[in-house]
């Protein structure tokens, strides 16, 4: 059967968006719009976060226990669902980062060798 | 409102405060209100699917897609509650006979038998089979030797099958009244492990001769004679003129003749004083209670080896066939000629739930047809196909359960009716009813036939290419084209499954007929029967006594003979044993006859045929010569190539009897068996008689005849009991009511299958008609004919039923061997019940054929061609 485009892309950015949402969350608690905007300033608009993907990510980490949420006043006092990351997210987030900068350097030796053989 | 619309309006506010936050900054950036809000909806999405795909990380998705699924079901269905209502109704008869058919076979197979540990209980069988009652019931001393010495079995207990030998009579309540009772052993209620509902069981003291009367009363029998009176037990009833103590009241669980005598209620149960049967003869059917980790194995070893070692010590010559005992299960003893019929029902009522699901299967696939754009219109919209297949099941499984509700309610009507009509003598069968077992099996079949005729609908509608679907408006594509054959193939399959149910039962019926067409031997139309008591305390007083009574009973306006007898064809029966004087037998030969003991003028009355000889006379008394008269099987065993008349015959009786006529053969035990041999003897000189029934020939309607009898009895003897006078009809209907009831029920499944392949037939034509309209119409237009066109129609037609009923033959005649044991008087090949059913099949497809094939044929091509 097949899957539809939102279904794809979650599960292509699961691990990596979550990386990124979690990031985002350590520089204070965030509501799903500040998060969009954040992640898109941060990466000088070059990644948009889909809402498609964003929001099942925000809830599946609140699950899993990584953030919490909570419904507050936003500073343009615009009432908004507030996340923030826990102790168990913290230690996810080193986790996730360790295992992304290996990812990072195997790949990137493996597309240099390449070029070196050329 | 659903269980999870907290979160739901929580995720609905976080995005709306998204949305709100995204319209202020671009707001804030300069655009207007509209467009800012119009940007946000569009930068964020398709907020549903959204919602959707973020609920599903809650893992609650799937129960609420169920609820939502199960809501759009029934919007659905409600929306085209014509096709909803027949598929309801189809399913609805289809699983209602199925929970039927269930129930019996749960009851009668299944379910264990109502006493404590059934497992344990054995019921034990002298001799050989078919030699009637006396053959296999027991000696009571040899009851007793097997009870002391065997090691085998906890407790072992009997009554006496010999039933009118216990119908007493009960005076002291009003005028007097006929009961029928059981006499049993002291143990018996012990031994089966039924408690009584009120008093106690029988004691130690009322089982051992000389010891009081007792008796014990069935809970049906309390109630309607006793008003439930609670103070009836401890006090004296009399019975035959003895008083007799209440012991006790049974349970209303406890159903004696439901199990050991079907078709019969057995209202008292008296104990029976061993120590005065020792002399009687055969007279016990025994139960027995295995030790605790004995099979039946190895009491049958213990029984084959020490009955013999107990006759032998016993030196008598009157055990007979006691020694050889057959020890089976009590369970497999009462169902054992039903399994098999039994199972075969079950099986066949198993077609008619695969024939409803074909059939609705196809329904469902019409359907498809209409409503392909509405599934097109969901996969465009976003919906994914598993999703659709679940949607599509989850209406089947609607479907499915309203059917089962509705079957349930008709299998609740059928049951109870089956439980309280008394005329099928089938053991268990008034104590049929839906129990747990019924409920999970109904539930099994009902999710079993959702998803058997939704599966295929579901595949095929939520397979669809989309933009073929959308395009396709039926005429002759590709698409359209494959479910045609798919629907085809539904119908030939319908036409097989029915093709193997109408051969059966058309193998049953004709045995059943062949059974109503057996010659009995005598006429039981317009003959009654009713159970009588006389005074005639000497056995020259019996003679006197029964002339004056059956003289007045023939002077009465209308009736044309009346006799007597102490039993009646194919209810109970009892054997003697009979041989020719001076003839030698082998020492092991089978010489029983069947006794009847009756009155002059019993053999007209009855409408036998005397072939030889002479009737008894009432000159023929105890100081006469002792005189039988033999059947015609009696006289070709004993008496083979010569003329019985005026030979010796030994056994009955004390001394020496002469044959003095022979009569026709009757079928007396059974109608489907070859007759046995019997002999009768005359009531004025015999007074062993096991039970007194006045047989009555006459015109008159039963209500006419019933009261003026009653009086010409009472004016004899007062103490007549009131018993209702019953047609002879009634005891042969009686007797082949087992296998009227198999043949009917599958006759109706027959026909209920016969019915829905002719639906499916008429719906598949029919629509392949209308696809075709506009190609009909050029036909027409072009020059072909009316006749022609309706030609087409029906050889389409006709091609579905041949290749149906080819294949159906050959699947019956594997399957009409299977149920070759339960034919009568017909082989499973019978040719004419092939031939028959066969014809009727192709009618029935023709007839469903032809009304689509006169609409085509009056299409009008004018209008065929412009209507696209």
């Amino acid at each position: 059967m097949a899957k539809n485009g939102y279904h794809n892309r979650i599960e292509l950015l699961q691990g990596t968006l979550d990386m990124l949402i979690l990031k985002t969350l350590q520089w204070g608690e965030q509501h799903g719009y500040g998060i969009s905007l954040a992640i898109r300033a941060a990466s000088g608009d070059v990644l948009q976060v889909e809402t498609g993907s964003l929001y099942p990510a925000l809830h599946r980490l609140e699950r899993a226990g990584w953030v919490s949420a909570e419904w507050k006043k936003s500073d343009s006092n615009q009432r908004a669902k507030f996340y923030k990351i826990t102790t168990l997210g913290k230690k996810q987030l080193a986790a996730d980062y360790g295992r992304w900068e290996r990812m990072v350097a195997t790949i990137e030796g493996i597309m240099s060798a390449e070029e070196r053989a050329i | 409102m659903s269980l999870f619309s907290g979160r739901r309006k929580d995720l609905m506010d976080e995005i709306e405060s998204h949305l709100q936050m995204a319209t202020a900054d671009r707001v804030a950036a300069g655009a207007t209100p509209e467009n800012a809000r119009r940007d946000a909806g569009s930068e964020f999405g398709n907020v549903p699917l959204v919602i959707d795909v973020t609920r599903e990380r809650w893992g609650w998705m799937r129960m609420e897609q169920l609820a939502q699924d199960l809501r759009y079901a029934w919007r659905t269905l409600k929306r085209d509650r014509g096709f909803a209502t027949i598929a309801v109704l189809i399913l609805a008869l289809g699983i209602g006979a199925n929970i039927v058919v269930f129930s019996v076979v749960n009851t009668i197979l299944l379910r264990p038998l109502p006493f404590k540990n059934p497992q344990q209980l054995v019921w034990l069988a002298a001799g050989h089979d078919g030699g009637g009652l006396s053959v296999v019931t027991y000696r009571a001393d040899a009851y007793e030797a097997f009870r002391d010495h065997n090691h085998s079995f906890d407790e072992i207990t009997g009554f006496s099958p010999f039933y009118a030998y216990s119908d007493f009579k009960l005076t002291d309540y009003g005028a007097p009244q006929p009961v029928a009772g059981v006499w049993v052993l002291g143990n018996f209620f012990q031994t089966l492990g039924v408690k009584p509902l009120l008093g106690r069981n029988f004691t130690e003291e009322e089982s051992v001769k000389g010891g009081p009367s007792a008796v014990m009363l069935s809970y049906p029998y309390w109630q309607s004679h006793f008003n439930g009176d609670m103070s009836i037990v401890g006090r004296a009833i009399t019975l035959d003129g003895s008083q007799v103590t209440v012991a006790g009241v049974l349970p209303p669980s406890f159903d004696f003749g439901s199990i050991f005598a079907p078709g019969t209620k057995k209202d008292v149960f008296r104990v029976l004083h061993i120590e005065d049967v020792l002399q009687v003869g055969h007279i016990l059917s025994l139960i027995g209670r295995l030790k605790p980790g004995v099979t039946s194995t190895q009491a049958q070893a213990e029984a084959s080896v020490l009955f013999p070692q107990l006759r032998d010590a016993s030196k008598s010559n009157d055990w007979m066939y006691d020694a050889d005992t057959v020890i089976t299960g009590l369970k497999d003893h009462v169902n054992r000629q039903l399994r098999r019929p039994l199972l075969i029902l079950w099986c066949a009522v198993g077609l008619v739930l695969l024939i409803v699901c074909v059939n609705l299967s196809n329904l469902l696939l019409a359907r498809a047809m209409a409503r392909s754009k509405e599934f097109a219109m969901r996969t465009a919209l976003g919906a994914n196909r598993m999703r659709l297949i679940r949607q599509l099941l989850t209406e089947s499984l609607v479907l499915s359960l309203l059917g089962t509700l509705f079957g349930l309610a008709i299998a609740f009507a059928v049951l109870t009716y089956l439980a309280h009509q008394g005329s099928v003598s089938l053991p268990l069968l008034s104590t049929v009813r839906m129990d747990g077992n019924t409920l999970s099996w109904t539930l099994a079949i009902a999710l079993f036939a959702s998803l058997l005729f939704g599966v295929v609908p579901a595949i095929k509608m939520s397979g669809g290419n989309l933009q073929e679907v959308l395009k396709d408006s039926g005429h002759g594509t590709s698409a359209g084209r494959k479910q045609d054959r798919m629907r085809s193939i539904l119908v030939i399959t319908e036409i097989v499954l029915t093709c193997v149910l109408l051969v059966g039962a058309g193998l049953l019926m004709r045995s059943f007929l062949n059974v109503l067409n057996v010659d009995l031997g005598f006429q039981p139309s317009h003959t009654f029967t009713l159970r009588v008591s006389y005074n005639a305390p000497t056995d020259a007083q019996r003679g006197p006594v029964l002339e004056e009574m059956l003289r007045r009973v023939s002077e009465i306006p209308g009736v044309e003979s009346a006799s007597f007898s102490d039993a009646l064809p194919l209810t109970h029966n009892r054997s003697w044993t009979l041989k020719a004087k001076g003839r030698s037998y082998p020492r092991d030969a089978h010489q029983d006859v069947f006794v009847s003991v009756v009155s002059p003028g019993f053999f007209n009355t009855m409408g036998m045929r005397l072939i030889d000889g002479r009737d008894f006379a009432w000159t023929d008394t105890p100081t006469s010569r002792p005189v039988i008269i033999i059947n015609e099987a009696t006289a070709r065993r004993d008496w083979p190539g010569e003329s019985p008349i005026g030979k010796l015959a030994t056994g009955i009786g004390n001394s020496d009897t002469m044959v003095i006529g022979v009569v026709a053969n009757i079928h007396e035990s059974s109608i489907e068996t070859a007759p046995n041999p019997e002999i009768y003897v005359p009531v004025t000189q015999s007074g062993d008689t096991s039970g007194s029934e006045l047989v009555v020939r006459s015109g008159l309607p039963i209500e006419a005849l019933g009261p003026s009898l009653m009086r010409t009895l009472r004016s004899m003897n007062p103490g007549q009991p009131t018993t209702s006078l019953v047609p002879l009809q009634n005891i042969v209907d009686r007797s082949i009511s087992p296998r009227r009831f198999f043949a009917v029920l599958v006759g109706i499944f027959a026909a209920f299958g016969l019915l829905l392949a002719s639906l499916g037939i008429y719906g598949v034509i029919s629509y392949s008609v209308s696809r075709q309209t506009q190609e009909i119409g050029i036909r027409m237009a072009l020059g072909a004919t009316r006749e022609r066109v309706q030609m087409g129609v029906i050889s389409k037609t006709l091609r579905l039923a041949l290749i149906g009923t080819a294949v159906g033959t050959g699947t019956s005649f594997a399957v009409a061997k299977a149920i070759r044991s339960m034919l009568f008087g017909t082989t499973p090949t019978d040719p004419m019940t092939f031939v028959g059913m066969i014809v009727l099949l192709i009618g029935v497809a023709l007839l469903a054929g032809y009304l689509p094939a006169r609409r085509a044929s009056r299409i009008d091509p004018v209008k065929a061609i412009r209507s696209s």
